[in-house]
Order: C-alpha cells, then sequence, then structure tokens
C-alpha cells in the first residue's frame, strides 16, 4: 500500500513539467536575458552579438541621467496615483452602498454590469476613442461645450499637458474603478456576519460599523487590490502610446514602458539602454511591492500580536479572580 | 420617522450617483457607434448626436480601402486568443491537479513559488523576450503569443482554489481501483468536475489575449499578421486623419465582438471577477 502511494507522487512531478518548462524557457531565460543586455552594447536591428561594456553600469546610469526618462518615471506615478486614489475611494463607497442590508439599491445587477464594462473593452480602442471625443476642433467634448456656451471657440484640449495627463488618469480611473468595486464587494460579503451583528448590538451606526468592522477587515483584498493596481498601473501603455501622437505636448503623457518600447523599437533599436530601464522598472517595481506588502502585514501582525497578549493578561487576571466564567 | 426620510434622501443621491456613473460608461460607447453611421461632413458639423445616421456602409468603405483590415485583424486575433485560452486553462488546471492531488516534496514550495511568479511585472522583461524570439526566428509567428501562456500563474492559483473544495479525492481513488491511468484520469474525470472554473478563466484569459497590444506590436511585424488591437492603433496614423466617420466605423468593429461576449456572459464575468478577489 505505502509502495503505491509512493508511486503516484511521481505524477505530481510530471504534470508540473509543462509549467515549469514554460516558465524557464518564456519568462525565466528572457528575464536573465534582458538583465545581461542591460550590462552590454547590444544595439542595432539584426545585431547578434555583444560585448560588455568597460564599466559595466554605463548604460544604467545614463538611463538615469536620461531627462526624457525622469520625466517618463515622473509622468508614470503622477497618473497611476492621480487614478488610483479616487478609484479606490469611489470603489469603497460604491461597495459601501451595494452591500448594506437596509437600504437595498434596486438594479444592482445591471450597475455592476455597466460600470465593469469598460474594463473589458481593448485599451487601445479606449485610448483613440477618447482621442477621437476630445478631438481638435470639432470633437464631442468641444461640441459640448460651444453647445452649452462653456466656451465659444473649440478648445485645444490635448495641447495642455495637465489636460492630456489628467485625461490619461480619468480614462485608467474609468475604466478601473468597476473591477475595483467588484473585488471589495465580494471581500465585503466574505466578512463573518456576526462581527456587524455585534457591532449592531453595540449601538455602532452604518458609518461606524464601517470604519470599524468593515474597512479592518478588508485589509488583505486592499493590499491586494493596491499591489496589483501598482505592478500594472507603473506598467501603462497602450492608453500612453495612443491616446495623443508623439506622448503629447513636452512629452507630458510619455510613461516608462513608452519610453522602453521608443528606445528599442522605434528607430533608435538601443536594446541595451532599454534594457536597462526596464530592469530599473522591475527593481523600483518589486521594490515597492515589498514594501506595501510589510507594511500593511507588519501593522496588522503588530496590532495581533498586542491582541493576543491583552487577551493572556485578562485571562490571567480572571484565573486570579477565582475563574468565574 | 425621521430616519425613514433621512435614508431615502440618502437613497436618491446613491441612485443619482449610480445613474450618472453608468452614463459614463455608456456615452462613449454611443457616441461612438451613432458616429460610425454618421458622414465625416456631419460629424464636423456636431460631434454629438443621439441619433443614427445612415452613411454606415460608406464609412465602411472608406475603412477598409485603406490599410484596415477587420477580418484578418480578427481571424489571427481570434487563432492567438483560442490558442493561448486553451493552452493557458488546460496546463494551468494540470499544474493545479499536481498541486492538490499529489504528495511530492517539492508540492508546497512550488506553490510558494508560483505565488511569487504572480508578482513579476511581465512587460518590463519584454526585451529579452523579444530578442530570444528574434533569434530563434519565430517574430512574426502566432506560436510566441500563445506558447507562454502554458505557464499563467494566476490561473493556476484560480485553479487550485476552486479544486481543493470541490473534487472529491474518492473519485480518484475509484478510478484507480477500475484501473484508469492518472492522465487517463485527468482527462475523463477531473477536467469535467473543473468545467465551471474553466469556463471562468477561459473568459479572462481570452479577453486578456485579445486586447494585448505590446506584445503583439513589437513581435508582428508583417501586415497580414496584424491583431485586432494593432489595426486599432493604425486609426491613429495619418491615413485617418480626416477620416472621422471611418475611424468611429473601426473603433466600432473592434469593440462589437466584446460588446457581444461581455453583454452574453457578464453573469458569469462579474461573478468570475468576484471570485478573484477573495484570493488576496
Amino acid at each position: 500500500m505505502k509502495r503505491n502511494k509512493l508511486s503516484y507522487a511521481k505524477y505530481g512531478y510530471i504534470f508540473s513539467i509543462p509549467f515549469v518548462a514554460a516558465f524557464l524557457i518564456f519568462t525565466l531565460y528572457p528575464i536573465i536575458y534582458t538583465i545581461i543586455l542591460g550590462f552590454t552594447d547590444f544595439k542595432g536591428l539584426g545585431t547578434t552579438t555583444f560585448h560588455f561594456l568597460d564599466n559595466p553600469f554605463r548604460n544604467f546610469q545614463i538611463i538615469l541621467a536620461n531627462p526624457s526618462f525622469q520625466k517618463a518615471l515622473w509622468n508614470t506615478v503622477f497618473i497611476w496615483v492621480v487614478n488610483f486614489i479616487p478609484q479606490i475611494f469611489l470603489a469603497i463607497l460604491l461597495s459601501a452602498w451595494f452591500t448594506n442590508g437596509q437600504r437595498k439599491i434596486k438594479g444592482q445587477g445591471i450597475f455592476k454590469v455597466i460600470f465593469y464594462m469598460p474594463n473589458i473593452i481593448t485599451a487601445a480602442t479606449v485610448a483613440i476613442l477618447f482621442g477621437a471625443l476630445f478631438g481638435y476642433p470639432m470633437g464631442p467634448v468641444n461640441d459640448l461645450f460651444t453647445t452649452l456656451g462653456w466656451s465659444e471657440k473649440p478648445i485645444y484640449f490635448l495641447q495642455n499637458k495637465w489636460v492630456a495627463r489628467g485625461v490619461i488618469a480619468f480614462i485608467q480611473f474609468w475604466m478601473w474603478y468597476g473591477y475595483t468595486m467588484i473585488i471589495l464587494i465580494s471581500g465585503i460579503l466574505g466578512i463573518n456576519p456576526e462581527l456587524f451583528e455585534a457591532a449592531q448590538i453595540d449601538g455602532a451606526t452604518n458609518f461606524q460599523k464601517f470604519i470599524y468592522v468593515t474597512i479592518p477587515n478588508l485589509r488583505t483584498i486592499l493590499i491586494y487590490t493596491l499591489i496589483t493596481s501598482m505592478i500594472g498601473g507603473l506598467q501603462m501603455f497602450d492608453i500612453p502610446k495612443l491616446f495623443v501622437q508623439n506622448s503629447g505636448p513636452d512629452s507630458a503623457t510619455l510613461t516608462t514602458s513608452v519610453f522602453i518600447y521608443n528606445q528599442a523599437f522605434s528607430g533608435s533599436y538601443l536594446y541595451n539602454r532599454a534594457s536597462a530601464a526596464s530592469m530599473i522598472m522591475f527593481l523600483i517595481i518589486s521594490v515597492l511591492s515589498g514594501i506595501v506588502f510589510v507594511l500593511m502585514q507588519d501593522k496588522y501582525d503588530v496590532k495581533e500580536r498586542r491582541q493576543i497578549k491583552k487577551i493572556q493578561r485578562e485571562m490571567k487576571q480572571k484565573s486570579r479572580n477565582g475563574g468565574n466564567i | 420617522m425621521k430616519q425613514k426620510t433621512s435614508i431615502s434622501v440618502i437613497k436618491i443621491i446613491i441612485y443619482i450617483v449610480c445613474i450618472f456613473l453608468a452614463i459614463l460608461s455608456i456615452m462613449p460607447f454611443w457616441i461612438m457607434l451613432v458616429n460610425a453611421t454618421r458622414s465625416t461632413t456631419q460629424i464636423q458639423q456636431h460631434a454629438i448626436s443621439l441619433l443614427p445616421s445612415g452613411h454606415l456602409m460608406n464609412n465602411l468603405k472608406i475603412l477598409t480601402g485603406k490599410s484596415f483590415n477587420p477580418i484578418k485583424g480578427f481571424i489571427n486575433s481570434m487563432i492567438i486568443s483560442s490558442g493561448a485560452t486553451a493552452c493557458a486553462v488546460y496546463f494551468s488546471t494540470l499544474t493545479a491537479y499536481a498541486l492538490v492531488v499529489y504528495n511530492w516534496k517539492l508540492r508546497q514550495p512550488f506553490f510558494t513559488f508560483i505565488m511569487a511568479v504572480l508578482m513579476i511585472p511581465t512587460q518590463v522583461v519584454s526585451i529579452g523576450f523579444y530578442q530570444f524570439m528574434y533569434q530563434i526566428h519565430m517574430t512574426n509567428n502566432f506560436l510566441a503569443l500563445i506558447l507562454p501562456s502554458i505557464a499563467a500563474p494566476a490561473t493556476v492559483f484560480f485553479m487550485r482554489q476552486f479544486m481543493i473544495p470541490s473534487l472529491p479525492i474518492d473519485i480518484i481513488n475509484s478510478a484507480r481501483i477500475d484501473g484508469s491511468g492518472e492522465f487517463y484520469t485527468f482527462n475523463k474525470i477531473v477536467l469535467p468536475i473543473m468545467k465551471p472554473a474553466i469556463a471562468t478563466q477561459a473568459i479572462f484569459t481570452f479577453v486578456s489575449s485579445w486586447n494585448n497590444l505590446f506584445l503583439p506590436l513589437i513581435l508582428l511585424t508583417q501586415q497580414d499578421k496584424y491583431t485586432m488591437p494593432i489595426m486599432v492603433s493604425l486609426l491613429r496614423g495619418d491615413i485617418y486623419k480626416t477620416e472621422f466617420g471611418a475611424v468611429y466605423m473601426g473603433l466600432t468593429l473592434t469593440v462589437l465582438p466584446l460588446f457581444f461576449v461581455y453583454f452574453l456572459l457578464s453573469k458569469y464575468i462579474i461573478a468570475g471577477v468576484a471570485l478573484g478577489g477573495v484570493k488576496g
């Protein structure tokens, strides 16, 4: 019997082979290759040979000193933050509204379907659609503005760098708040209902229940949302690439992914620089995710440990008092 | 009494906000659909109209008369997305099966490894991927976009979470007693049980593969290999600069299949998103 069980264990390895093989070939090898290329002189279309640089960090130094890259990094972070803050607030608000048992909101199902819809539409399509909506001189937004008398002449919206950046942040927000909302709703529905009942008995208002029961229990899901949104947001490509041509006025909408693409594929073929920039982004994203993860995790652990200690102390006290339970 | 009125005031506010957001979601697509049927002159006079006009076929003619080939793009996207989806769901289920059913030494480390891999930002390693594909002459080959999805850590994770409560180990044991091989058991017994999870993951893999722009854009350089999102990106070019009606038409053509899938399966898609969130 025991022998039989042992012989089955090997299938665990066998059935994992495709995953591991595909990972090694299509993810790990490209990662290592990208790292290596970052230290070489590899550039130009069709080149297959490369040499390591005398100063191995030269590409990294050049990229970090490149004003375009600095600008792209700043734009990327700006667009992500400006999209994420309203996104998470709106998603929390909507999920609180939709999960409140006392006031039943009719048509929730339809609202969820409509709010989530922009998320499944091709980002490339959305980018060009918004580019057309904000068109000059006669785009739909300009039509609206002149018809309503908000402005007399058509406005060249995308010529203004803050508008161009802001609209990209808005598109990102618009595409993702529905997704975040659905995830938060499922998180709230997963909280033990007894916690809400206990708060109810203690006379907590809806708002207090939300602050003291819902939010702390959503911690893991909020970390998850923050990290996945950050990983995605810092790699933003489709929308900034296609929304305004040539990254807008004064490179206002140039993101790091578009910068990497331009270095490697649009004319200059500087694969070594692009690789170095990629690795810098890789590091930034990993470090940020790690920090978020550790910060949120630790806070909770410390709190929990304190709580456990408190309970232990109370128990001791109780047993000293004669153990009346 | 007082509380009741305050609740209904809040309720009205909630409805107003929700209806506003709903309009915000629908309006851009509505303008797109309507303008796809209007001539460029009509759009230039008034870019917003709620009612369609009759220039649909004319716009289509202008659109396809230039570099935009929606049928080709549709077929290419279909091949890539179907292939990637089939690979992702089949091999992810197989990997999850290895993680759930068999008791092997590296089981736990392997699972931790998959969770770590989940966090890798894939786009930033694309230079190495491109160079690798270039050297083995796989650019302009759809397999370069299909095969990597064999290793889909998020899908494996989802399948594992679904499999743990819903796959009775007794069934596998009785299949073994009946002399069924392990691989046969997986294909004939486990896959059917996993159908609901496979359907959910298939939708998401398909849509994200369909919408992917970055990798196809760097790998596919021949025009007859272009996918739908690359076709869309052509609408940004100078040749369509003044053809507003045709641009809206092109956008509509890329959105319609997604609308069709979404409204047909929205119930499952929303449920799938919700399930994905519990992973945290």
